[in-house]
């Protein structure tokens, strides 16, 4: 492991020239896709992204037999041009025939991709020296960039930067409501086609560092891991970028610090972790996240089901009488399981006092609660039976789940609609607080 | 004798694949195939590895329980953190896949597989691997497990055909009947991901998708009964086969590559006539009025 980290680390010095060139290759290339990918992603055209990515094969081969020799250019040319055809031909049919959209998906990748084979292994059997490394176009190997691919990379990437960002109100219209885009005069078609040249200029240089099999992941992991982290879009792109440049410099430094590791796998496989750790715990839909909040749910709407049982005591009693767990049980026709756990959240909270042989009885902080949770609970039941007309039977279900959810605001408001009722639907008394 | 051997390989698995793939495509699940295909890797490599052989039966383990994963993965992205559906697809199988594909360069002198003949597989070397019985040779391993799988599907098929075919087109109405649509789906996921693992060795992982969702689609063109499509499917499957295979020889290239090129044909051909012979019934239709 420490070995591991001083390779990487010797890596990240620079203490060979190439390795610059590598560093900001795919740390461009990277950035870009996940970038562009947020797009893709937010406008649930993943799988497009994997047709795009399997399908600029057959453009480099082309590319090659056509302009005889291995320019970067030429390839990404090619690259673009088929690329860009394969989603043209997928929307074409889906519109034009009965064939489904992911069948139509699943054959032009499937086709593209293996006339791109044919026409590379076409190449390798033919003889011709300057083919080599044609083939690394299928995993991707950062490492055989050179200064002049990294600054057309970065010319590109440039152009890419720029124009996201001045058509960034667009693209994100069209992602979340196009019709609305259109109703307000945006040119939608316009921009659904800059975007998508965008996309495939992105993948069609992708490939050189993560190869076309797994181009798509480079597309929708990096959005797809920042969607955990906010629901803002500008820091979903931001976010997106950084994880993406960094999976790309990470798995980069790894393959070119093994030999024979390829790059592409590496990237994914970093950005892949990336988005399973923000699954775990990312602050927005993170899974711990939505269970912390889970779980404090749960605990409010125990301890203010468990407070109740004690307001139609304290109207009998005298308020010093101690409870004993078993009468609590019989009152609220509660588990005697579940009412000691809740019991217990009270007793945290100073709501009530006394233990398990003395019996409970409520504080005057909580007798406050627990006349407040009945007030929200009959408020709500006196205003369904009156503005929707419902039986005063059919009331109470309702009320045991919007209880808790009523804030003060809402309870002030219901008061001034009701204009300060004395009795529920029931003819009970709603208990106010100052009184 | 190898043309003859390649060839039947290679109309075996399009008999397979045809007949599911019709099944897939009806069913909007054509990518499925392709989830799979990618994601059994890392099992196969695991168990090429752990059993260093090319038996079939650890690897049909390893590549089961890899299925298993990704869709546990799918599940937990889309159920459980609320992930949309299609990148959640994305990220599972491509996260496996990349894992696979370094497993292979790790492992990749002491095993017998390369980053290569996992994509667009090795059938040309199909009929070099025989198998004996006695001293008598009769013919290639791979023939041989796809000719079983091929019985296993076609009587796995006829036998739930109709639940299978009821589950496909009308849902609800199957549902209704008391048919239990998660077994039935269940059962063709199966079978897919069977076809998936065998096929792998001699198409490789993109062409089993050329062969699931090409030939039904062209198929689906121009057929009005889904027994009728399955048919035509098959038959578009093994033509394009033949021709792929010559295809290939004739380019010198990669005989996956070819057929699936070759499908490609097939639709656009098909596809393109359909069109054609729509236009010209609407120009013949008069004028009312005129």
């Amino acid at each position: 492991m420490m070995n591991f980290l001083k390779e990487i680390l010797s890596f990240l010095s620079f203490s060979e020239p190439n390795v610059k060139v590598v560093f900001w290759g795919s740390l461009v290339l990277c950035g870009i896709s996940g970038l562009v990918g947020t797009f893709t992603l937010l406008r649930k055209r993943s799988l497009i992204g994997d047709v795009i990515s399997h399908s600029v094969l057959p453009g480099i081969a082309l590319a090659f037999i056509l302009g005889k020799q291995k320019n970067l250019i030429y390839l990404i040319i090619g690259a673009t041009i088929t690329g860009w055809i394969s989603t043209y031909l997928v929307d074409y049919i889906t519109r034009n025939s009965k064939i489904k959209n992911d069948t139509a998906i699943a054959l032009i990748l499937s086709v593209f991709f293996g006339t791109g084979v044919l026409l590379l292994t076409h190449i390798q059997h033919s003889g011709n020296a300057s083919q080599s490394g044609l083939d690394q176009f299928i995993f991707g190997r950062a490492s055989a960039m050179n200064m002049t691919d990294v600054w057309l990379f970065a010319g590109a990437g440039i152009i890419i930067i720029i124009s996201t960002a001045i058509l960034f109100r667009g693209y994100t219209l069209i992602s979340f409501d196009e019709g609305y885009a259109r109703a307000i005069g945006f040119p939608v078609e316009w921009l659904k086609l800059i975007l998508s040249i965008t996309t495939v200029i992105t993948v069609a240089m992708g490939v050189q560092a993560v190869g076309v099999v797994l181009m798509s992941a480079l597309l929708i992991t990096p959005s797809a891991a920042a969607r955990f982290w906010t629901n803002n879009i500008r820091v979903l792109t931001i976010l997106a970028v950084v994880f993406s440049a960094f999976s790309g410099v990470f798995g980069s430094a790894i393959s070119y610090t093994y030999q024979g590791m390829p790059t592409g796998p590496w990237i994914v496989v970093v950005v892949s972790l990336i988005a399973f750790i923000s699954a775990l715990t990312g602050s927005k839909t993170g899974l711990l996240k939505s269970l912390l909040l889970r779980r404090s749910n749960n605990r409010k709407i125990l301890k203010e089901n468990t407070i109740k049982i004690f307001y139609p005591l304290s109207l009998q009693g005298t308020p010093e009488k101690y409870y004993s767990l078993e009468e609590l049980s019989v009152a609220s026709d509660t588990p005697v399981k579940i009412l000691s756990k809740g019991l217990s959240v009270l007793k945290n909270d100073h709501l009530i006092e006394g233990n398990s042989s003395l019996g409970f009885r409520v504080t005057a902080e909580g007798r406050r609660e627990s006349r407040a949770i009945v007030r929200k609970h009959r408020l709500w039941e006196l205003y369904i039976s009156r503005f929707m007309n419902l039986q005063p039977d059919h009331v109470h279900d309702d009320a045991e789940g919007i209880e808790h959810v009523i804030t003060p605001e809402i309870e002030k408001e219901l008061e001034e609609e009701l204009n300060f009722p004395l009795l529920d639907p029931h003819e009970k008394e709603i208990p106010y607080d100052q009184l | 004798m190898n043309d003859f051997w390649i060839i039947t390989t290679a109309s075996l698995v399009a008999l397979n694949t045809a007949i599911l793939g019709s099944f897939l495509i009806m069913r909007k699940m054509a990518m499925i195939g392709d989830a799979i295909s990618h994601a059994v890797l890392p099992g196969i490599v695991i168990a090429y590895f752990i059993s260093n052989s090319r038996a079939s039966f650890p690897i049909l383990v390893g590549a089961a329980v890899s299925g298993l994963v990704v869709t546990a993965l799918i599940q937990f992205f889309s159920k459980k953190v609320k992930l949309q559906n299609d990148a959640s697809i994305g990220i599972s199988y491509t996260f496996l896949f990349a894992i696979g594909i370094i497993l292979i360069s790790a492992f990749g002198t002491n095993v017998d597989l390369d980053q290569e003949c996992v994509l667009y597989g090795e059938i040309a070397y199909v009929p070099i691997d025989l198998i004996y019985w006695g001293n008598q040779s009769i013919g290639p391993r791979q023939f041989w497990i796809l000719f079983s799988t091929a019985i296993i599907i076609v009587t796995a098929v006829i036998i739930g055909f109709r639940k299978l075919v009821l589950t496909t087109f009308d849902e609800s109405f199957a549902a209704a009947l008391g048919i239990n649509i998660v077994f039935w789906q269940y059962y063709l996921m199966a079978s897919v991901s069977l076809t998936t693992v065998v096929s792998f060795e001699s198409v490789g992982a993109v062409l089993v998708i050329a062969f699931i969702s090409g030939p039904p689609a062209t198929a689906f063109l121009i057929t009005r009964s889904f027994k009728q499509m399955i048919m035509y499917a098959i038959g578009f499957g093994i033509s394009a086969s033949i021709l792929g295979y010559y295809t290939a020889v004739w380019l010198n290239g990669s005989i996956a590559g070819a057929m699936a090129a070759v499908i490609g044909l097939q639709f656009a051909l098909v596809f393109s006539i359909v069109k054609f012979r729509q236009r010209s019934r609407i120009q013949d239709i008069p004028v009312s009025g005129a």
